[in-house]
């Protein structure tokens, strides 16, 4: 008989063949958990490529080509862009905002409820990401504005992206129908896609000139923005003077003209 | 007014309809009440104003539907003040169109000009004084006069020259130099060439510009010097403001609208072009930052770039034109 066996009737045995159990099965979990969290969209298996290539070849290819090469329509205009090398991001952008597939032909594409679920846009980015080599999705620690720099953030955003995207983030008008979106309800994930891919009409924002913790600090000025209240009241959207322009034609005039009504009346 | 064609004036009214409280003494009294009720209902608000002043703290905030998370004080002052003014207002109106008489009344213009008679002695007497002052039989003395009063009148114009110093050459350049680094704007980094990627879009200030600010106290070469660098397919570019003036299709532009002057870097990646959220000029950068929209007069200047031996992104030098918007001296 072992020592172990022995002590089996130890007033302390259940509780330590308790611990034992309870290590045993949080570990095993954490082990089984934080490896899918981590290999899921970062290393892609051929399953999930084969599974991007089946969906690609059911819901994109029609547009831009069966090899991703890009298409054209019979006029010669191009139907979509070759996705050769633009990378998992690109396409964790495009679909996880619901850009792609594309809703109506149209200036640019509009964000929407995604198509896909979160599984087969991995499998999508997967297969693209096989294509070529491009910028892939950023992990967490990446994009997490958490304790980032919200002064320089500010800075950078007034510098890089106010332009387009408004002081307040509330987006604007670019030419021939094109806009800069709203981004104050944008993912952090997926604005920091948007700034290494540049969908669309907007720039990149390479690493070498936008540091990953400048990314980071934009990003955190931008929650700030997402979060920050009203002290004037009612914003209007916070798009300046047009709304504000319209509101004082239409309510304010109008307040106007029934009080000069009110006046003109003759009393009875 | 005792004419007879006012009386047909009259007669060409309607008909007065006496009001309510004309007739009835007590619709005239709930009148009384009702504007005295408006009245000292904006005396509450005038004392509502001030107890919110006095009670809530500014940093307060509160949850309005539409509004969201707003300033309650602000939110208050406001209330108060607009519902104050707007009881005052309407108590007087209800006040001038219940109470007040209300009898139409026609009230005669008088004929414009003065009375013959009036006019004449007026000249008599403006004749009086000339002779009086004599003037005529002294004509020094109105001669010197009109001489003192012109000089006098033409002196102060010497103060206009307190308004310079003139700008001398400060508008035709900025501190961009030979081989001064382009560094990152708000970080400070130098660039190297293979940061840029196809597409993108870098804001851009000179090495040494902070220094250059503390020395003179002032922004004036942030104002001039700010730059975008965009990156682009070589075969894209269709025209440039000089030879040779990019670097592997990295086009440096100058920051600074030549319309008014706002820093532009709405940039279309795609079609090149830069757009200035002021006015909505539009530059083409393919086709040497030409304006192919909007209120612009000039082409965006161009910086002519290259490396330098530790392969970072440098000026060529200075721009070859004026940045920024027109000025009287350019032509």
């Amino acid at each position: 008989m072992t020592p172990l066996l022995a002590r089996r009737r130890h007033p302390l045995a259940t509780a330590a063949l308790l611990l034992v159990a309870l290590m045993a099965v949080g570990g095993l979990y954490a082990a089984v958990s934080g490896g899918r969290a981590q290999a899921a969209p970062q290393s892609a298996s051929t399953t999930q490529i084969d599974l991007g290539r089946k969906l690609y070849s059911e819901g994109c290819s029609s547009c831009h080509g069966l090899n991703a090469e890009g298409g054209q329509q019979p006029d010669g205009t191009i139907s979509g862009p070759s996705l050769i090398g633009v990378g998992a991001a690109a396409v964790d952008f495009q679909v996880g905002t619901g850009r792609m597939p594309l809703q109506a032909n149209g200036p640019q594409a509009a964000p929407n409820l995604p198509s896909y679920t979160p599984d087969e846009i991995s499998a999508l980015a997967a297969y693209v990401a096989s294509l070529g080599p491009g910028p892939s999705i950023p992990d967490t620690g990446t994009y997490d504005p958490k304790d980032a720099d919200v002064v320089l953030g500010g800075q950078l955003f007034r510098s890089n992206c106010g332009a387009c995207h408004n002081f307040a983030g509330s987006g604007g008008a670019l030419t021939f129908g094109k806009r800069a979106p709203a981004i104050v309800n944008t993912t952090p994930r997926h604005i920091y896609e948007a700034m290494i891919t540049g969908p669309a009409n907007m720039p990149i924002f390479p690493d070498g000139t936008l540091r990953p913790a400048d990314k980071r600090a934009i990003i955190a000025y931008v929650e700030t923005l997402k979060n920050a209240p009203n002290p004037g009241g009612l914003d209007l959207g916070r798009v300046g003077p047009v709304t504000e322009g319209l509101l004082f034609w239409v309510v304010g005039i109008g307040a106007l003209v029934v009080a000069a009504v009110w006046i003109g009346a003759k009393a009875r | 007014m005792s004419d007879h064609e006012h009386d047909d004036d009259f007669s060409a009214l309607p008909h007065h309809e006496p009001r309510m409280s004309d007739i009835d003494p007590r619709a005239a009294k709930r009148a009384e009440r009702q504007v005295a009720l408006l009245f000292t209902g904006a005396m509450l608000c005038g004392i509502a104003f001030i107890v919110a002043f006095a009670a809530v703290p500014v940093e307060k905030l509160v949850w309005v539907p539409l509004i969201g998370d707003t300033q309650l004080s602000n939110l208050l002052l406001g209330l108060f003040m607009g519902l104050g003014f707007f009881l005052v207002g309407g108590g007087a109106i209800h006040w001038a169109k219940k109470l007040m008489p209300e009898q139409e009344v026609i009230s005669e213009r008088h004929d414009t000009g003065a009375p013959a008679e009036a006019r004449q002695a007026t000249f008599k007497e403006l004749e009086r004084g000339v002779n009086e002052s004599g003037v005529r039989r002294r004509p020094l003395i109105l001669a010197t006069l009109v001489g003192a009063l012109a000089l006098m009148s033409v002196a102060p114009l010497v103060l206009i020259a307190d308004l310079g110093p003139k700008p001398g050459t400060k508008l035709r350049y900025t501190m961009w130099r030979k081989g001064m680094r382009i560094l990152v704007a708000e970080t400070g980094q130098p660039i190297r060439p293979q940061d840029l990627l196809v597409g993108s879009l870098v804001s851009g200030v000179p090495d040494g510009i902070d220094a250059v600010l503390e020395a003179e106290g002032n922004l004036n070469e942030l104002a001039k010097a700010p730059v975008i660098l965009v990156r682009m397919d070589p075969t894209d570019i269709k025209a440039q403001q000089g030879t040779d003036w990019d670097f592997q299709g990295i086009l440096c532009f100058s920051k600074i609208c030549t319309h008014v002057g706002c820093p532009i870097s709405l940039y279309e990646q795609q079609t090149h072009h830069l757009l200035c959220p002021c006015h909505q000029s539009t530059f083409d950068l393919a086709d040497g930052g030409q304006v192919i929209f909007g209120p612009a007069a000039r082409e965006l200047p161009q910086l002519a770039i290259t490396v330098d031996t530790d392969g970072y992104l440098v000026a060529q030098g200075d721009f070859a034109q004026p940045v920024g918007p027109s000025f009287w001296e350019r032509g």
